[in-house]
């Protein structure tokens, strides 16, 4: 379902981020992105929802061309691919219901479709009795459930997440990686960049580690760590 | 687009109204401001035109007849006249008549001419109007050169005057009105750009979890709008009550008879109609503008 094909990434500035880089990600697993910081990760991670387009080489995500692909395609490219932050990104003047429900108003569902799905992954990941708050009367990690809610509610095939733990203390980390894993149970492929060593030898899945650029490490159960 | 979807926008974009507070007085006041000045000098340069028109529609050129000629020649001369093609119409007036119309023109000062009405000095002469008044000067040449005609007159300095007066006060009032309306959506443009740069994040955003650019613009559409029309309620009221008193009162315009208002109804109801548009495209222009760049997420 992702498949790169030797891409490269040069910013206007003249830093490389990716140097050259193949990987196939199938539908369903469950990958760790680590490596040390300016490492590319975050590169990595913006190439696959287009937020960054490739100075060479091919993306292939859902059978689109994510380098070939026009401007105005962008945006049903990032409908069908849910995306969580560190910091969470949330709509501060919203409510945590009006966040969720954002996702589905874009793409034009019903009023009724609507008010069904949000209050069911509102229920997911345990913030049903709080849909009328909004996000700045939240704890960190309930902000963070919230971000999973919206990227999830219009029922993507992959979940990118950059560090979504990365701001949260451990406890509530383990509960945001419980409720990926849910989600990646149901067939949503999960891609994850992290920092967390504990979290990366606990949960065992595919780890990526990329270095100055490159994929240094691809390993099956693997385990933290990005040195040769 | 579905009817909830644009539901969803004109509710977005009112809230924004309600939520940028400060902001939304200083671009409704901006608006306001100009469409007071722009209302104003639409309904002067309106009058204006109007009793421009009027006057033009009174110049007349008056052919004096030789004293001389005939009645053949008379009519040869107004035969003349009428195959000029610019002319819109002919009339003879006899010597008879043009003493007994000065006569009454002078009122008691007049009597002093009856003594004439044996003896009548003055010419035949035939009234003649053009379809537009502009062509007045070369048409009064085209009959100065009539045989049997002794003179024309048309009031030519007034005429001239009158016409360049007009002219000029039309393309003044236009490029000022053109430079107001711009420096309105210049001003409202800006005020939102302050509000839009406080929702550049939220814009981002929105484009991350895949709105499309129009998707994102029609709340700041609905927001201009909305911000043109409110801007424009100050302004008609103004405008309205302001003429309604200048065109009912007996005051010193009205006293020349000449100068003569538009009626009330229906002008000021197109002035405010137009007026509304107006505030509408400055508000939707301003904001449409101002949200362009931030699109490029």
């Amino acid at each position: 379902m992702i498949a790169m094909e030797n891409v490269y990434k040069t910013y206007p500035n003249g830093v490389t981020a990716i140097n050259g880089i193949d990987v196939t990600i199938d539908q369903g697993e469950f990958v760790y992105i680590v490596g040390p910081s300016g490492a590319g990760k975050s590169t990595f991670i913006k190439l696959m929802f287009r937020e960054e387009v490739p100075t060479k080489g091919n993306i292939v995500i859902n059978n689109r061309n994510l380098a070939k692909m026009k401007w105005k395609e962008v945006p049903l490219l990032r409908r069908d691919i849910g995306v969580v932050y560190q910091d969470f990104k949330l709509l501060p003047k919203l409510t945590v219901y009006e966040n969720v429900a954002f996702a589905l108003e874009v793409i034009e569902e019903t009023p009724r479709n609507i008010r069904r799905r949000v209050m069911q992954v509102l229920d997911q990941v345990g913030l049903k009795n709080k849909a009328r708050f909004i996000p700045d009367e939240l704890s960190g990690g309930e902000q963070q459930r919230v971000a999973i809610a919206r990227a999830i509610v219009n029922h993507p095939k992959l979940l990118i997440a950059d560090e979504p733990t990365g701001n949260l203390d451990p406890e509530t980390s383990w509960e945001i990686m419980r409720i990926l894993e849910e989600i990646n149970a149901s067939g949503t492929t999960i891609i994850m960049a992290t920092h967390s060593k504990e979290i990366v030898n606990t949960i065992k899945k595919r780890v990526i580690a990329i270095e100055g650029g490159l994929i240094v490490r691809d390993e099956h159960r693997g385990e933290y760590g990005y040195e040769i | 687009m579905r009817f909830s979807t644009l539901q969803r926008h004109v509710r977005e974009g009112s809230r924004n109204i309600w939520r940028n507070g400060w902001m939304t007085v200083a671009s409704v006041g901006a608006v306001t401001t100009t469409l007071v000045l722009v209302g104003a000098f639409l309904a002067l340069m309106l009058n204006l035109s109007n009793i421009a028109t009027n006057l033009e529609k009174d110049v007349q050129i008056k052919a004096l007849i030789d004293l001389t000629a005939d009645q053949a020649e008379i009519d040869a001369v107004g035969d003349a006249i009428q195959r000029i093609p610019e002319v819109a119409s002919v009339t003879f007036s006899s010597k008879d008549e043009e003493l007994s119309s000065l006569i009454d023109s002078l009122g008691e000062e007049g009597k002093v001419w009856e003594m004439y009405e044996q003896d009548n000095p003055l010419n035949d002469v035939y009234i003649v109007k053009t379809t537009d008044p502009l062509d007045t000067i070369s048409v009064a040449k085209k009959i100065a050169s009539i045989t049997n005609v002794e003179e024309i007159t048309y009031g030519q300095e007034v005429v001239q005057n009158l016409f360049k007066f007009n002219q000029y006060a039309r393309n003044i009032g236009l490029v000022l009105i053109v430079g107001l309306i711009f420096t309105a959506i210049f001003l409202i443009s800006n005020t939102i750009k302050i509000t839009i740069i406080a929702r550049r994040r939220e814009i981002g955003i929105m484009k991350l979890v895949g709105a499309t650019d129009s998707f994102i613009r029609w709340p700041f559409f609905i927001e201009g709008l909305l911000l043109g029309v409110l801007g424009s309620i100050v302004p008609i009221l103004i405008i309205t009550t302001g003429y309604y008193y200048l065109s009912h009162s007996g005051n010193a315009l009205t006293q020349f008879s000449f100068v003569e208002l538009l009626p009330f109804s229906p002008f000021a109801i197109q002035l405010s109609l137009v007026i509304l548009a107006i505030g509408a495209g400055i508000g939707v222009w301003g904001s449409v503008m101002s949200i362009r760049k931030f699109l490029k997420v």
